[in-house]
């Protein structure tokens, strides 16, 4: 075993101000040398999303799913002040000026920095999601693999 | 002081200032002086902390015109 020190992320959030957090979180721990996991349940998992559409076997329900949830972090909407889509178009502007780090830069910085990206597979089901739908380079495991890096951790937050 | 690597983060915001220092760090020497410039005001408290996690030496810091400047020396 590794005597690194451990941070542990549930992302169980679909909001991009959110899943902006946890990823900036997860950069700044992984500086700090940790073993990073981040663990995408719920609307989370949208953050794994590809942008495009990806063609596969689904239901009516499922299908509905598909269309209503946003395809990767960059496509969510806010937690507050989302304004129809407006309030993620004035952020990013603001990012821009402050020189913020968009999601889809703070994604890479962490896979290039080896944060550990877990999708949950039951919450996948739910709502439908197929591997072929998810970025590559991910784990794909349940709630004891969770435990199991986060009983060893250092840092553990629920987002 | 004579930096073995001088890092220019002026303009970055949070988290980029650290996680370039500490790739910057990565490639030094124990010993070697690492020189970090930085406009995000967070950076003082940040890289002091970093610096102290790590087990590395803040030797010096300077605020000149907004620009903060750190010396940190490896372990």
């Amino acid at each position: 075993m590794s005597d690194k020190k451990k941070t542990t992320i549930v992302l169980f959030s679909g909001d991009y101000d959110k899943a902006m957090a946890a990823y900036i979180i997860a950069n700044g721990a992984a500086a700090y040398d940790h073993e990073v996991t981040i663990f995408h349940t719920f609307w989370g998992l949208n953050a794994l999303r590809k942008e495009e559409q990806v063609p596969v076997q689904k239901g009516f329900l499922e299908k509905m799913f598909a269309k209503m949830m946003p395809r990767g972090a960059d496509k969510m909407g806010l937690s507050k002040m989302n304004f129809a889509g407006m309030g993620p178009k004035m952020i990013k502007k603001v990012m821009k000026k402050h020189q913020a780090m968009p999601f889809p830069q703070l994604a890479e910085m962490a896979q290039e920095q080896d944060v550990k990206l877990i999708a949950c597979t039951m919450t996948m089901d739910l709502l439908g999601l197929k591997k072929d739908e998810l970025i590559e380079d991910i784990d794909y495991a349940g709630v004891a693999a969770y435990i199991g890096d986060a009983e060893e951790g250092n840092i553990n937050l629920f987002i | 002081m004579n930096a073995a690597k001088v890092l220019d983060v002026k303009g970055l915001a949070c988290p980029m200032p650290i996680v370039k220092t500490k790739k910057a760090m990565q490639e030094l020497e124990s010993g070697d002086i690492l020189e970090v410039q930085a406009t995000d005001q967070g950076a003082k408290s940040d890289l002091t902390a970093w610096t102290k996690s790590g087990g590395h030496e803040l030797m010096q810091e300077t605020e000149e015109n907004g620009v903060l400047t750190f010396w940190i020396k490896k372990e």
